[in-house]
Order: structure tokens, then C-alpha cells, then sequence
């Protein structure tokens, strides 16, 4: 038995999940709705406590939209055991490299080259991947937004406006991008026209 | 699939098996009961108790292709005590108190608790169930039909 407890009784961090799960995920999910139907808006999400470097917008992000048929990919440094074990125990989401993913997590920089991941087809534009980018601050301030659920326009801190210009020049096709930066969300969905000052 | 055979092939994962098998099939009554007025280690829930369905499959025989059986609910827990060890559980019926249960019991196997609760709910359960097996069996005995044939005399 002794040796059974200390085999056992690694302790990997798998807290931090939803405590009420029904609830929290349908107001994570009411929050992930609004920031991509309005690109621009920033909410807060801060439902769960995932492991470093994993933050807690995207970490929340995770627990409301992955489940066993989202393949996911790690990039970089987020490809560690404590984030895998994390998201396995509370999602079972299946890892998958760049090609293959629906979410991708990492920050700008890790997460090229983003001609990796999928941008659908004319036929099925949905089979495209959603990539949930790290950043260290989010503001509105930067590159002007315009188009779908924009009123006149809006500002967003973007990772890379020339990389977001050609993603929109590949609409219907094309990836989406969500922005986390501690527990702040945004998101950049293919249909936003993206111009500079 | 290389994982699944280590772990089958593992004693140690293998009596982790045997108990969690056991709690997830045991009457809800019995567990509550056995486990009584105990009081839980310091523990933190990694998972509430979830209620959800599985489709349970069969082999008759064991020869033949896997087949649905059927959908069965089934609830599930996982809780991390203070110290460390983490306990799952996926156990059948709707009994979140039993599922919790289950969690702790799991974990409490891996701490130096484990004889007390190997002797004091484990073991009674797995009696309970042998003997509701040996009854069951017995019925069922009780029904047999032997056939037999009478030298035909095809000679």
C-alpha cells in the first residue's frame, strides 16, 4: 500500500475548474457570444483559475468551448504538462498539431506561422480553426475596426494588423482570433476590416 | 492502446480497478451507510458531482463484436484532499452524495487511510456482493434445465 500511495499521489494543479458549472458556463459562454458579435468589446471573464501560462480568459475560454471533438494545439511554452493535464481533465479536448486544430492557445508570437491552421473550404468556411491568443495587455487603442456588429468603428490593441488584413482578404475563409490578456477577452472575428491610424 | 495494456497489466492500477469497480456499482444505501458519520478528510473539489449518461456495451460470451447494450446515467466526482492524492469516481445511478463518497474513498485509498477503509467499507461491500451474487446464482440454479439425451440408437 505504501508504495501504491506514493505512485498515486502525484499532485498535478486540476483545480481551478467551474464550481457551478451550468451557470458559470452559460455566463462564460454569454461573454464569449458578445466580444465575437461585437469585435472590440472587451469583457471580463474570470470564471476559472487555469495553470500558468494559461490565462484565466482563456482558461475560462477553454472550459466553455472545448469538449472531445475539439482538437486542440498548445504552441510554445503553453505546451507543457500542467496546462495538458489541465484542460484533458476538464474538457478531454484531444491535442492535435497546427494543421489539424480547432483552438489553438499561445501568444502572437508562438502561434506562428499562422498559414498553418485551417481556414476552411468555399463548401464548409465553419471548418477553420479559432485561434486564442496571449497577449499582455488589451485596450481599445490601435488598429480601427469596422464592419459586422460594428456601429461606425471601433478600436482594438491587434496583435499583428497586416497578418488580421490578409485573414480578412480570405473571408468566407479564414481564422478567427480571440484575445486574452489576463482576464480580459476580445475578438477578431475573418469578417472585421482591420485599418490602421 | 500500448498505455491501456501497461495499465492492465499494473497490480497497483489494477487494485484501483477493484475498488473503483466495486464503488461504482454498489447500492447507494449501502455506501451511505458504511460510510456513516465519518468525516471527510480536508478536501477540495476538483469536479462537482455531474450526472450524465453512458452507453454501456456487451459481448455475449465473450465471442462476437461488441454491441450497445444501452444507456445508463451515471454520476461523477473528483475531489483532491489537502495532502495531495486526487480521487475519481463514476458510479452508476444519481446519487451525488454517493458519488462524493465514492471520490473520497478513492482518494483516502491512496493515503496511509487506506487499511481502515479497505476493512471498514470496502471489504463489506465487496461481501455484500458476492453474497448478492451467490444468491442470485442460486436462483437462477434453482431454474436450470438439464437436458439430456437418451442413446438414440443410430448405431
Amino acid at each position: 500500500m505504501q508504495t501504491l500511495t506514493q505512485t498515486l499521489a502525484q499532485t498535478p494543479t486540476l483545480s481551478g475548474g467551474f464550481t457551478e458549472a451550468p451557470q458559470q458556463s452559460a455566463r462564460a459562454f454569454r461573454a464569449v457570444m458578445n466580444v465575437m458579435a461585437r469585435p472590440g468589446m472587451i469583457e471580463t471573464l474570470d470564471l476559472a483559475l487555469p495553470p500558468a501560462p494559461l490565462s484565466v480568459a482563456a482558461g475560462t475560454l477553454a472550459l466553455t468551448l472545448l469538449d472531445h471533438n475539439t482538437p486542440v494545439y498548445l504552441a510554445g511554452k503553453w505546451d507543457c504538462a500542467a496546462v495538458r493535464d489541465w484542460l484533458t481533465f476538464h474538457t478531454s479536448a484531444p491535442f492535435a498539431t497546427a494543421e489539424e486544430a480547432d483552438f489553438a492557445f499561445g501568444d502572437w508570437d508562438a502561434l506562428q506561422p499562422v498559414s498553418a491552421y485551417r481556414i476552411g473550404t468555399p463548401e464548409y468556411p465553419d471548418r477553420s480553426a479559432t485561434l486564442v491568443v496571449e497577449m499582455t495587455a488589451l485596450s481599445n487603442t490601435g488598429a480601427i475596426l469596422t464592419g459586422p456588429g460594428i456601429k461606425d468603428s471601433a478600436q482594438l490593441s491587434l496583435p499583428d494588423v497586416a497578418a488580421a488584413r490578409a485573414n480578412t482578404a480570405l473571408f468566407p475563409l479564414g481564422y478567427d482570433l480571440f484575445l486574452c490578456a489576463g482576464d480580459q477577452l476580445a475578438a477578431l472575428p475573418r469578417s472585421t476590416k482591420v485599418r490602421t491610424v | 492502446m500500448s498505455d491501456r495494456t501497461a495499465l492492465n497489466g499494473d497490480p497497483k492500477q489494477a487494485a484501483r480497478k477493484a475498488w473503483m469497480s466495486l464503488l461504482a456499482k454498489a447500492p447507494e444505501a449501502q455506501v451511505l451507510a458504511l460510510w456513516g458519520e465519518r468525516p471527510a478528510p480536508d478536501h477540495q473539489m476538483l469536479r462537482t458531482p455531474e450526472l450524465g449518461s453512458t452507453m454501456v456495451r456487451g459481448r455475449i460470451g465473450a465471442t462476437g463484436n461488441a454491441f450497445n447494450l444501452g444507456e445508463m446515467t451515471i454520476t461523477r466526482c473528483s475531489v483532491q484532499l489537502s495532502d495531495g492524492p486526487i480521487g475519481h469516481a463514476y458510479v452508476q445511478g444519481r446519487s451525488k452524495e454517493k458519488a462524493r463518497i465514492a471520490a473520497l474513498v478513492d482518494a483516502m485509498m491512496q493515503t496511509d487511510a487506506a487499511e481502515s477503509i479497505h476493512a471498514e467499507i470496502l471489504t463489506p461491500l465487496a461481501e455484500a456482493r458476492a453474497s448478492a451474487k451467490a444468491v442470485r446464482a442460486a436462483k437462477a440454479a434453482a431454474t436450470k434445465v438439464d437436458f439430456f439425451t437418451m442413446a438414440r440408437g443410430e448405431d
